[in-house]
């Protein structure tokens, strides 16, 4: 997140959600929102393919067709500049690349967006007034944004919107990603990405290259490594024999589970490391237990950039242990010493190769924790970013971007729109929330959404079991009839391994640039069992 | 500035500061059941009350404003004797079943009969509503025999969590906190965060994950701790007893709990029991011909080792991968990539921020 979470319930005067359903999946900022909207009034707009809780509390609710995102912010954006409404001021003295952009939404009207998206052009017109004249408007997304083979055009449209009305650099405005996983913004800060070192210093720059080189005594490579779903295709080819995965679960996580369980069978070794025996931990040559976080010391930083310290309450089970302290231990059997006696330890050489990290220590994180960038230790860290305008490159670079299609679109043999996600009740691929009785007793098994005009059509009854089939594979799983979804578009689950939504889902369709999979996005069939 | 006396000594406070909140800041300790600081006042359990000199009747400090030349009384005799009255009357509909009670050592109600020596009810003649615990849901445990109907789990719901679940239902002595059509809390907007368990004065309402393995008085420790969730980043509290998670509650201090101010979902307050599954790996395994087999941490450590060194020999380091973990800690994350880069000499590590 650009800005932070508390601003979205102080704050901000007008909230856009766009391909989040905040209150199931990040539920501690959807009730900061609710309060916001209900008792300080502020204005909210929604978007998304499902009519979401909060879009019984949105001023206007746009329910686009999946993977039509780019047009909506584009229809936008034309009626924002058509009525003259953006924040002429910011865009000259903060911005470039603006009449390049312009040109590109010109063809936008709120007609032509609303033939792409199925929003009404009044919705979309309302909405843009809505969001461009609020003092403090905070645009706020998650995967339902970023999970289309457009992903990444997504987030500039985004972006341009937000630069478009000066929504950046003050409090309660921003573009603020909502991060799915409690330390995935911490994972990337720490350079577990193939491109980058530490507070994204890029692998293939020789000055960054070098300073890790120098304190790590070792020659770095020097080429981009493999995304995750990059290196799945290169195991299924044979490019890659080892894979080393820790608490990950790619049987249940991954795009076209068969797709994934060829690569992994292909491998010549497979390391596990988890707190439970995965799905895909039982492909693995060896299997490591690993501490929960109940059980180790150390920090995860949140989505608004927050590193917060994780306290060690009980002793791992058995012979579990950190995980830390074993990758550190089979370093050192490999011949590169790696000993460290505490997290403390690991965290304070971070901080001295991390520039956004390098004023925190873990005396200073006690309490509130930090924000970053905290560059040194009298800042008090940074709860919003690009403040007076300023960009990290400078200036704030527009991006022309033209509405593409998804990968794959509904045709006669798959007619129509699979759209996956979570509930509120488990996370991720349930490897902790199935194992917490009373979340699985309350939510046990998956479940397809339809509409009541599909289910009439299929004649299917709320509850029967049916068939949801793709290109990849079918699940059998219970119907759920609701009147939240278009007639056209089903939402199912990924929680559940015996009826894994990902079994349907499309590994060829990647965004670009991010190799993000189009999880948002497939071609589907639904049938009754016979 | 207000300038007041409590309890002999002369106070100064802002305007608008309640007799409660200037007796806060000064040290001074007031009962209170109904009060709660993120809330708004309710004004109705009257266990604040305190003596005004001047004014006929007791006060209520959490609602009325400290003013000008007030002078105030917290213990006075007649404070007290109200006060015994109160929990008297507050016993009369309250299930007294301590020793078998989830709340026991937490419960502001005993605390307070204890402090004024209060035994039993002289009004509990007439009986009490009977309320049977029917709520079958597997969260939270709604025993309204117990109920003091302070109203702190209605006002956490709509202000704290504004998912409007429960109400008061009926007048009088037959007043009861309910869901419409007093139903259950799955059929209700209920979101089972339990923001109400975390509010609750006494044990009317609480966790059924905990039940029977955790009260408050049972407990070694609570550590303070970030959810291992989503990335909102929420602050909670496992409690701890004999080397085992035996529930999770809410630090509410701001400055310990940025986030969230003790504010959890479901999955942080309901969902951290997998830590304690049987199913938890708890050794190394090996595969020998298709099968897991026990081994220990130096032979399974060495044996990996010389796998990853031959593969690296055999085909290169880029026929290397590491995912990584967005459960794991940044240290954990550091040393991750520190080693794909530094060991197996590849960039080939990446983790599911694209999942």
């Amino acid at each position: 997140m650009t800005n932070s979470i508390a601003e979205l319930e102080k704050d901000a005067d007008c909230i856009f959600l766009i391909g989040t359903n905040t209150t199931e999946n990040h539920p501690v900022i959807g009730m900061k929102i609710k309060k916001n909207v209900l008792y300080n009034k502020a204005k909210l707009i929604v978007a998304d393919p499902r009519n979401i809780d909060l879009a019984d509390y949105a001023d206007v609710y746009m329910q686009h067709k999946p993977g039509t995102d780019v047009a909506l912010l584009n229809g936008m954006m034309n009626v924002i500049i058509n009525e003259n409404l953006m924040d002429r001021e910011f865009i000259e003295n903060n911005t470039e690349g603006y009449e390049e952009m312009k040109q590109v939404v010109e063809k936008y009207t709120p007609e032509y967006a609303s033939q792409i998206t199925g929003v009404p052009a009044e919705d979309i017109i309302k909405a843009a007034r809505l969001y461009a004249k609020a003092d403090a408007a905070s645009l706020c997304y998650a995967m339902g944004l970023t999970q289309h083979s457009t992903g990444t055009d997504n987030v500039k449209s985004c972006c341009n919107l937000a630069m478009l009305t000066g929504n950046i650099g003050r409090p309660g405005t921003g573009v603020n990603p909502l991060r799915g996983q409690n330390n995935v913004q911490g994972a990337c800060d720490m350079g577990a990405l193939p491109v980058v070192f530490t507070a994204y210093q890029k692998v293939i720059d020789e000055a960054p290259r070098s300073k890790f080189e120098a304190a790590w005594g070792v020659k770095l490579p020097d080429k981009n490594g493999l995304t995750l779903t990059a290196a799945i295709n290169k195991a299924h080819e044979g490019e890659i024999k080892a894979l080393y995965v820790m608490g990950e679960n790619p049987m249940v996580s991954d795009p076209d589970l068969a797709h994934v369980e060829e690569a992994l069978q292909n491998l010549e070794f497979l390391v596990v490391q988890d707190i439970f025996l995965t799905e895909t931990a039982k492909f693995a040559d060896v299997v490591l237990p690993a501490a929960s976080f109940a059980e180790k010391e150390g920090t995860f930083t949140n989505t608004e950039r927050r590193v917060q310290r994780v306290r060690k309450a009980v002793d791992p089970p058995g012979q579990a242990r950190e995980d830390w302290k074993i990758i550190g231990d089979l370093a050192s059997r490999m011949g590169y010493p790696m000993k460290y006696s505490s997290s403390e330890e690991i965290f304070e050489e971070i901080r001295q190769l991390t520039p956004s990290y390098a004023g925190m220590n873990y005396k200073r994180l006690e309490g509130r924790g930090l924000v970053w960038p905290c560059p040194a230790e009298d800042h008090p860290g940074t709860p919003y970013l690009h403040k007076d305008g300023k960009f990290t490159r400078g200036k704030g670079l527009f991006s022309p971007v033209e509405f593409i299609a998804p990968a794959e679109n509904p045709d006669e043999e798959y007619p129509l729109i699979l759209t996956t996600g979570r509930s509120l009740y488990h996370y991720h691929t349930g490897t902790m929330t199935r194992r917490s009785a009373a979340l699985d007793k309350h939510v046990p098994e998956n479940w397809v959404e339809i509409s009541p005009v599909l289910a009439e059509k299929l004649k299917i009854a709320d509850g029967e079991r049916v068939k949801l089939a793709t290109r990849r594979g079918s699940i059998e799983l219970k119907a759920l009839v609701t009147d939240g979804i278009a007639e056209n578009v089903v939402f199912t689950l990924f929680h559940f391994a015996e009826a894994a939504a990902n079994t349907l889902t499309n590994a060829d369709a990647l965004d670009p640039v991010a190799g993000i999979p189009e999880y948002k996005v497939c071609a589907a069939r639904l049938e009754k069992i016979i | 500035m207000v300038t007041l006396t409590i309890n002999g000594r002369e106070i100064q406070v802002p305007p608008g500061t309640t007799i409660l909140e200037a007796c806060k800041m000064n040290g001074i300790e007031i009962p209170t059941l109904c009060h709660d600081e993120d809330l708004r006042l309710a004004g109705s359990c009257r266990m604040c009350i305190v003596e005004a000199k001047g004014r006929p009747l007791l006060v209520a400090s959490c609602v009325t404003p400290a003013e000008q030349g007030m002078e105030i009384e917290t213990e006075s005799p007649a404070v007290v004797e109200a006060r015994k009255v109160i929990l008297e009357l507050l016993l009369a509909r309250h299930k007294l079943e301590c020793h078998t009670c989830e709340k026991n050592g937490d419960c502001r109600l005993q605390d307070y009969c204890y402090k004024y020596g209060v035994k039993d009810s002289r009004f509990a003649e007439g009986g009490s509503p009977k309320y049977p615990i029917t709520d079958p849901n597997p969260f939270i445990e709604r025993d309204y025999e117990k109920c003091i109907m302070c109203t702190r789990c209605v006002r956490a719901c709509e202000e704290i969590t504004v998912a409007r679940a429960i109400n008061v239902q009926g007048r009088g002595h037959n007043a009861k906190i309910a869901t419409v059509f007093d139903g259950n809390l799955a059929d209700s907007p209920c979101v089972f965060c339990g923001q109400c368990v975390m509010v609750c004065p006494v044990g009317a309402l609480s966790s059924k994950v905990s039940a029977g393995i955790g009260r408050p008085s049972d407990i070694d420790k609570r550590v303070l701790t970030t959810c291992t969730y989503c990335g909102t980043g929420c602050t909670l509290e496992l409690n701890v007893k004999n080397n085992r998670v035996v529930g999770v509650s809410s630090n509410r201090d701001e400055e310990w709990s940025p986030v969230n101010k003790g504010a959890l979902c479901v999955k942080g307050r309901f969902g951290w029991d997998f830590v304690n599954s049987p199913e938890r790996l708890t050794a190394p395994l090996i595969k020998d011909n298709g099968e897991f087999r026990e081994a220990s941490w130096d032979e399974a450590l060495d044996y990996i080792a010389e796998k990853l060194a031959n593969i690296k020999t055999a085909y290169g380091p880029d026929a290397f991968a590491f995912f990584s973990s967005a459960r794991a800690t940044n240290e954990e994350n550091y040393l991750a990539q520190k080693f794909t880069r530094a060991v197996m000499g590849t960039n080939n590590i990446d983790h599911c921020a694209r999942l």
